[in-house]
């Protein structure tokens, strides 16, 4: 299926949510679902770098609450309508990410980790000491009650992020389908091969880093408004962080569908959760979800789906370990 | 005849350990070379610098007349040169055709004439049957033998049409026969005009392929010649006997 | 900011205490990700598990929080040798701990830390000791001895680890292991025995770790967070599995923390040891002793 047929699909399915949600008649339904799709953005946008190259990003919340801070700091210096305002976060999320991966991706993908952990507090602390953008205190952002043709404002924010994830998964599939797709497998699989194969592997994983920092940005930017009074703790919150990772390692990873899968199924379940129990609780459940699906799950609900499918226990597919591995640098 | 690789005084060291010293040869365009030594006389360490997966602090590498310090493995895969890892790594989430994808979309792509779906396809599946895994294109590599798995590095090898190739060990637990089959499609590709440097430790395989032969003991060249003469070479003999 | 001599010296010396509970944290570090090369970003988790350990023996019991981590150290021992055991059969023997085992930590350190929220709250807690409390003065020099204790116990245990990784067979087979896994099989010694002995070890010193933090300072759950990047700042920086190196790291990075913080506020002060982090990894990646 071409991808922009893929994507009239998608808005069509967007579209048809929109109406289901607008029928039950409850603005709560809005509320929930942005969260929802904000989460299915998050999970395809970690995916095409985790996922699809291997290399683990924990700092998803560092890209996420750039997004949002850009918006509070265009909100004082200009104000802007929220498409342009994505437009922005994913630029500014876009380049940090650049500039982070120029540091780090020439080293292993264990320092690239390390170092998404360390730019989230870094760029935590900045924030909270900027006081332009409300510093510790946090930045209030006045949004409309309603906006034509929408009703309730929520109902405008809740169609952004429809068409925002609507974007984030075809990009995925098209990556998925393109030459860049086959580059990025080549670097989950085997870095050494793939270079001496021909695969530009420093620039594709530049590329991946990009893009996948610029759609966190763009998931970001539209928050303050969503959620009306912005502080450090809530933009750089715990819960992205796990989120984003869990989200596409229990749905799987190694197609667009799972991050898909995982965002709604995990989503959904908090957003249930958190009315009726702490949520301390709720991630504490997505903590143990996470462990155990990547230890007798590795490959996801897409994996044991395609399991159940061909009646056959799917052995995952990792480098072959020989016994007594020469070390790399053996002469 | 010009010389397509020249490698002028390579040094290599990890930490305190030399790896290779000193080392310089050259490689004519079209020539069929061996490369024999000990284990752990740095043959591997040597492919590693000629291609770019290790930086070498000394001397200096030229290929087809460009000086190779400094650009990376991808790089110098795009200029022609293409080996085989002794041990074989294959992209293990990619089926064997999609293996053979890999250098076509990217090596042969980025020299220009860029090919059409089928095309490419068409060319993976030939390069298969030149090793003999036509019949297994779609499954992948955790399916296959040791053996295999082997033919399997030679065969991406050749798929970025390289104007060198290194073979490290390629025929390692391959039957008499096979290791014949292997011979013969070398001596194929090098009247195609692939020059191949072949690294083996079945001396049958490399005194019969090889034009000329280097011994490399204990990081330092210590023969370079013709074949028959270089394993009457005494320094040769003690280095094999005498370890 | 005041510039005086005072402050200066007063903010070296307590870096330098610092930098010794620093190395302390971080030698656990060293061990499972500088020698074994095992990326567990848990290991704070386990310090503050070490720190709620601590203190409840010390409430309830009234036993000083020093010894009592010595003694649950075998506790540690016992939960770092299960952990790796997982992690191997999981992730390593399949080839996949670059995605999925960073991601079982990291589950691991969510798990941990919200079980503790849950069971304790997010309530700062402290510990009772004779030592928490009074103050040495060498001249204008104020030195809290909850900060000295720790140091002085700090350098202890790096010594003896130090000790047991250069003299012990066993300590020896730690840190042959990560070159040649194959010489030591060939001695008849299980490589993989050897890293669960040496991951129970790093997960060990995270109870003695989580014993000077509750003296040094109040903890609540999310103080492990802090502690990530630092821990692998400092691991990087002192060339990754050398201990005197980690010492060396880890007293820098308390020096330039504590001149941050008494110069220029202590907000800024997490963004120190995460800078460091990242300039290493631009600049120096094999570490100030480089291997």
């Amino acid at each position: 299926m071409r991808s922009d047929f893929f994507l009239l699909i998608c808005i069509a399915a967007c579209a048809a949510l929109y109406g289901a949600a607008a029928a039950l008649g409850n603005d709560y339904v809005f509320f929930a679902g942005y969260v929802v799709l904000q989460y299915v953005v998050l999970s395809t946008a970690w995916n095409i770098l985790g996922g699809y190259c291997g290399y683990v990003n924990f700092g998803s919340a560092a890209f996420f609450a750039l997004g949002a801070y850009s918006t509070i700091a265009m909100h004082k210096l200009h104000p802007l309508p929220i498409p342009l305002l994505v437009l922005v976060g994913g630029v500014v999320s876009g380049v940090v990410g650049l500039g982070m991966g120029y540091l780090t991706l020439r080293l292993r993908g264990a320092f690239f980790a390390i170092a998404t952990l360390a730019l989230a507090v870094v760029l935590q602390t900045l924030v909270v000491n900027w006081d332009y953008v409300g510093g510790s205190r946090g930045a209030y952002i006045v949004r409309p009650e309603t906006l034509a043709p929408f009703g309730p404002y929520i109902r405008y924010l809740f169609t952004i992020m429809l068409l925002l994830a609507a974007g984030a998964v075809t990009v995925a599939r098209l990556i998925e389908r393109s030459r860049p797709g086959f580059g990025f497998a080549t670097i989950r699989d085997d870095e050494l091969a793939a270079e001496a194969s021909g695969v530009p592997t420093l620039r594709l994983k530049l590329v991946a880093t990009m893009i996948s920092g610029a759609l966190m940005g763009m998931a970001g930017a539209p928050f303050p408004y969503y959620i009306g009074f912005l502080q450090p703790s809530s933009a750089f919150g715990l819960d992205y962080a796990v989120n984003s990772i869990a989200m596409p390692l229990i749905g799987g990873t190694t197609s667009w569908v799972g991050p898909l899968i995982g965002a709604v199924l995990l989503g959904s379940l908090q957003q249930i959760a958190t009315v009726t129990i702490s949520s301390a609780v709720n991630l504490l459940i997505v903590g143990c979800l996470l462990v155990a699906f990547v230890i007798i799950a590795p490959n996801g609900i897409v994996g044991l789906v395609r399991q159940y499918i061909q009646h056959k226990p799917e052995d995952f597919v990792g480098r072959r370990k020989v016994e007594a591995d020469a070390p790399e640098h053996a002469p | 005849m010009s010389q397509l690789l020249e490698i002028e005084r390579l040094g290599k060291r990890f930490g305190g350990f030399v790896a290779l010293e000193d080392i310089s040869l050259s490689v004519a365009a079209g020539e069929r070379v061996g490369l024999i030594g000990p284990n752990g006389s740095g043959k591997s360490t040597l492919v590693n610098c000629i291609c770019g997966t290790l930086r070498n602090e000394a001397g200096s590498v030229r290929f087809d007349g460009h000086r190779l310090d400094g650009s990376t493995a991808h790089q110098r895969t795009h200029r022609g040169l293409a080996r085989t890892f002794q041990l074989p790594r294959p992209f293990a989430s990619l089926c064997l055709l999609d293996n053979m994808r890999i250098p076509l979309l990217y090596t042969v792509a980025a020299r220009g004439g860029g090919r059409s779906a089928p095309d490419i396809e068409a060319r993976c599946f030939e390069v298969l049957r030149e090793v003999g895994l036509e019949d297994k294109a779609r499954r992948l590599p955790r399916e296959l033998t040791q053996v295999e798995m082997r033919k399997l590095e030679l065969a991406r090898a050749m798929a970025a049409e390289p104007k060198l190739l290194i073979a490290d060990e390629s025929m390692a637990g391959l039957t008499h026969s096979e290791v014949e089959d292997i011979v013969a499609l070398l001596k194929r590709l090098n009247e195609h005009g692939v020059t191949i440097i072949l690294i083996e430790h079945i001396m049958r395989a490399v005194m019969s392929f090889s034009q000329r032969l280097i011994v490399l003991v204990s990081g330092r060249k210590i023969a370079d010649g013709l074949p028959d003469q270089v394993v009457r070479d005494p320094d040769v003999e003690r280095a094999y006997l005498g370890q | 900011m005041i510039f005086s001599f005072d402050l200066l010296v007063n903010a070296v010396v307590s870096g330098i205490l610092i930098g010794g509970f620093y190395a302390a944290v971080t030698a656990g570090v060293s061990l499972s990700f500088g020698v074994l090369d095992i990326v567990n970003i848990a290991h704070p988790a386990f310090i503050i598990l070490g720190s709620y350990t601590a203190y409840l023996v010390n409430t309830t019991l009234g036993v000083d929080p020093i010894l009592t981590s010595i003694v649950l150290a075998p506790a540690f021992y016992a939960l770092g040798a299960a952990i790796y055991q997982i992690y191997y059969v999981s992730f390593e023997k399949r080839g996949q701990e670059s995605l999925r085992g960073l991601a079982f930590f990291f589950g691991l350190l969510f798990i941990t830390e919200v079980s503790l929220v849950l069971y304790f709250g997010v309530d700062y807690r402290y510990v009772e000791a004779s030592y928490i409390g009074p103050t040495w003065h060498f001249g204008f020099i104020d030195v809290p001895l909850r900060i000295v204790v720790p140091f002085l116990v700090s350098l202890l245990l790096i010594a003896t680890l130090q000790l047991v990784l250069t003299r012990s067979f066993v300590g020896r087979a730690i840190m042959a292991v990560a070159q040649d896994q194959l010489a030591l099989r060939l001695l008849a010694v299980d490589p993989i025995r050897i890293k669960r002995i040496a991951f129970g070890i790093s997960i060990a010193t995270a109870s003695l770790a989580g014993a000077f933090l509750i003296i040094i300072q109040p903890v609540e759950p999310s103080v492990g967070r802090e502690y990530i990047g630092r821990v692998f700042a400092i691991c990087v920086l002192g060339g990754m599995g050398s201990l005197p190196g980690t010492v060396i790291a880890a007293m820098l990075v308390g020096i330039v923390e504590s001149l941050t913080a008494t110069f220029y506020g202590p907000s800024w002060a997490p963004a120190v040891s995460f800078g460091f982090l990242l300039l290493t990894l631009a600049v120096r990646p094999a570490g100030l002793l480089g291997r």
